[in-house]
């Protein structure tokens, strides 16, 4: 399915508590490990931070998509009423901007969220109809998942993963390996 | 790590509860019928059939079936438009206004509210796309190029704002609901056994996982939804207010509308997710999620913007007889005390009246009486729209076309039908779909649950927990000893 060629192989460690599991993740991460996926059942408080993610760049996306809305309307209905139909509706101006402002908020705000909601889902890979690939089921339920990538990687490396996980408080710590043809 | 509340507040999630408890609990009436859904079903599903029948018989023999008249030339449609609009006006900003000033009370109700806004607008549409007569002709309401000659739309007109209104609120009010909804979709995939019903909730959850970058956009994005949403909501009703309130029409021309109108809006709208979330919890048993706290916070609310329509009632009153314009001060003499009085009393004594006993505590916390007022309420909104609509028109400044509206069977099973719609959708909606944001209840278990607070009060040491009922304050009882 994918023109990348992906890892099969991978450890996960579970925790049952974010607290937990957000010390565990600055430790691991101080020891040098690579976390290759984070998976919470909720948004943990300050994941993003432990985790050392940048800030997403979606609200820019959004206001660019919002200043397109407001110079679209603007210019559309002004090209409407100025140029290309021009009416005296009881003496009132040709360019009677006080009367384009709703419509331009409007299309503003539409523009804004639909350009970000689809920015999101590119972003996201959220596609009705992909299949992801779930590494455990409990993730979306009661569980906080690290997901390492041990591709290629020696007996030694896998162990200090698991012992790190172990370590810090996590509840189960298993590998997980794709076959080729997995799916839900 | 998190911000705990003081343990003194009440918590928002009772009984003792984990996250595996609160996923099975709250996915749970996806995953069984009961018997009462059927019954409710039955009801509202005949209802909507009727709707659907009503306006077939509307389209075949025109809006003359309508009990319309040359003077009174909007009626029920309108009351009904503006009635629904207000219902789906309140739903979006509920959550969104509430995840902006960070209420957690929100996350029990914020989905059923978004999508009441969504059946509610989607009821709405129905009654100007009607009313044009000629539906198959209702798309000439958008601007789009055209074969006659230039010919564009009037971008001065407030029914044409209306159109962008209203079209945009619904399309940002069903992205901020579904957005919410991926995550709870892929909660239910992964506990589904069947094949189907895995394939169908993976193609619902857009193939969400819960990674921790999606999670970080996800915040972002309900976030600026929720900042965009709530001008978004104020304007439109706004300029459903526009509708009267640019008219020369006695009784519409005021400049207190959009205000009044707005806070009327939330009033009926929180009145009607209070219905239906008293029946949400009591068919579903969620009556651990959606406390007695959830219901006073709403109730504290309708006191607020009930007693801030009732200003609106009155102020209205107060400058037509202050402007000294004889037109004006009829149409408002008239609206009380003419021919419509009695639909005035309604809306005055449900609106203004009934509310006000919610200033007692045991009334806001009562549930049979939450649920007789936010029937009231909603009764009392639809006269609102019914007193301003038909009474400034019946009585115009000619009185040789004065007139007196009755509506026909048509127009009544119009109104009746689309509260048939309207719960069929939701009661769809609550079989199927999650009907509490279940991640959003796990976001706030650490800090607001029955069960963290008594944690934390065992780990504190104090004998009977931080807070443990309405009288009993643990840590006061520490100090005193």
């Amino acid at each position: 399915m994918a023109t990348v060629k992906e890892s099969n192989n991978f450890i996960l460690g579970l925790w049952d508590h974010e607290e937990v599991f957000l010390h565990a993740i600055e430790h691991i991460r101080h020891d040098g490990l690579e976390i290759f996926e984070t998976l919470t059942p909720f948004p943990v408080h300050g994941l993003e931070d432990a985790l050392g993610y940048r800030a997403t760049r979606l609200h820019t996306a959004g206001f660019m998509f919002g200043a397109t809305g407001t110079t679209l309307a603007l210019s559309f209905m002004s090209w409407v009423m100025v140029t290309n139909y021009p009416i005296d509706f009881g003496g009132k101006p040709y360019w009677p901007l006080p009367s384009f402002i709703p419509i331009t908020f409007e299309l503003t705000v539409l523009f804004a969220a639909v350009g970000m909601v689809l920015t999101y889902c590119v972003r996201n890979k959220l596609i009705p109809g992909y299949v992801p690939r779930i590494y455990d089921k409990r993730t979306t339920d009661d569980r906080f998942a690290l997901v390492f990538d041990i591709e290629g990687k020696s007996n030694e490396e896998v162990e200090k993963i698991k012992s790190l996980c172990s370590g810090h408080g996590a509840v189960e710590v298993k590998n997980r390996v794709f076959s080729d043809n997995e799916c839900l | 790590m998190h911000a705990y509340e003081s343990d003194f507040r009440e918590p928002l999630i009772n009984g003792d509860k984990n996250y595996t408890i609160i996923t099975d609990e709250l996915v749970r009436p996806t995953e069984k019928t009961y018997r009462g859904w059927w019954l409710l079903l039955i009801i509202f599903g005949t209802l909507a059939g009727f709707f659907v029948f009503c306006l077939c018989w509307t389209v075949f023999y025109g809006i003359g079936v309508w009990g319309l008249n040359k003077t009174v030339d909007w009626a029920w449609d309108i009351t009904n438009f503006v009635w629904w609009i207000g219902i789906g006006h309140a739903g979006t900003l509920i959550s969104a206004i509430l995840l902006l000033f960070r209420q957690r009370f929100r996350t029990g109700i914020n989905r059923a509210a978004e999508a009441m806004t969504i059946f509610a607008v989607i009821c709405a549409g129905m009654f100007p796309v009607f009313h044009m007569g000629r539906v198959w002709d209702a798309f000439f309401i958008f601007p789009y190029p055209n074969t006659r000659g230039p010919l564009w739309l009037n971008f001065n007109s407030p029914l044409l704002w209306d159109v962008f209104a209203i079209s945009t609120y619904f399309t940002v009010s069903l992205l901020f609901w579904y957005s919410g909804l991926m995550p709870d979709f892929a909660t239910i995939r992964d506990r589904a056994k069947g094949k189907y019903r895995k394939m169908i909730y993976n193609t619902l959850s857009f193939g969400w996982t819960g990674t921790a970058k999606q999670w970080q956009r996800f915040e972002s994005l309900s976030l600026i939804l929720a900042g965009l949403s709530t001008p978004l909501v104020l304007s439109v009703h706004t300029i459903v207010s526009f509708d009267f309130a640019t008219s020369v029409i006695p009784g519409w021309h005021t400049t207190i509308f959009p205000p009044y109108f707005v806070a009327g809006a939330i009033f009926s709208g929180f009145a009607m997710v209070e219905t239906l979330m008293l029946i949400v919890r009591k068919v579903f048993h969620l009556e651990d999620y959606i406390t007695i706290n959830h219901i006073e916070s709403m109730n504290k609310i309708i006191v607020l913007t009930g007693s801030i329509v009732g200003i609106a009632y009155i102020t209205e009153l107060f400058i037509a007889w202050y402007s000294g314009f004889l037109y004006e001060q009829f149409a408002f003499y008239n609206r009380a005390l003419g021919k419509y009085w009695w639909a005035y009393t309604m809306m005055m004594s449900c609106n203004v009246l009934s509310p006000q006993l919610y200033w007692f505590k045991p009334f806001r916390r009562n549930l049979y009486i939450t649920f007789i007022l936010s029937i009231f309420v909603n009764i009392g909104m639809w006269f609102e729209r019914f007193v301003i609509i038909v009474t400034s028109l019946a009585d115009d400044y000619l009185p040789s076309s004065w007139a007196y509206f009755q509506p026909t069977w048509v127009d009544v099973g119009i109104f009746v039908g689309s509260i048939g719609l309207f719960m069929t959708l939701f009661l769809l909606f609550a079989r199927f779909f999650p009907v509490i944001a279940i991640a959003e209840v796990k976001a706030i278990f650490r800090i607001s649950s029955a069960t963290a607070k008594a944690e934390r009060a065992k780990a504190a040491g104090t004998a009977n927990g931080g807070f443990v009922g309405h009288t009993t304050f643990g840590i006061l009882d520490k100090d005193a000893k």
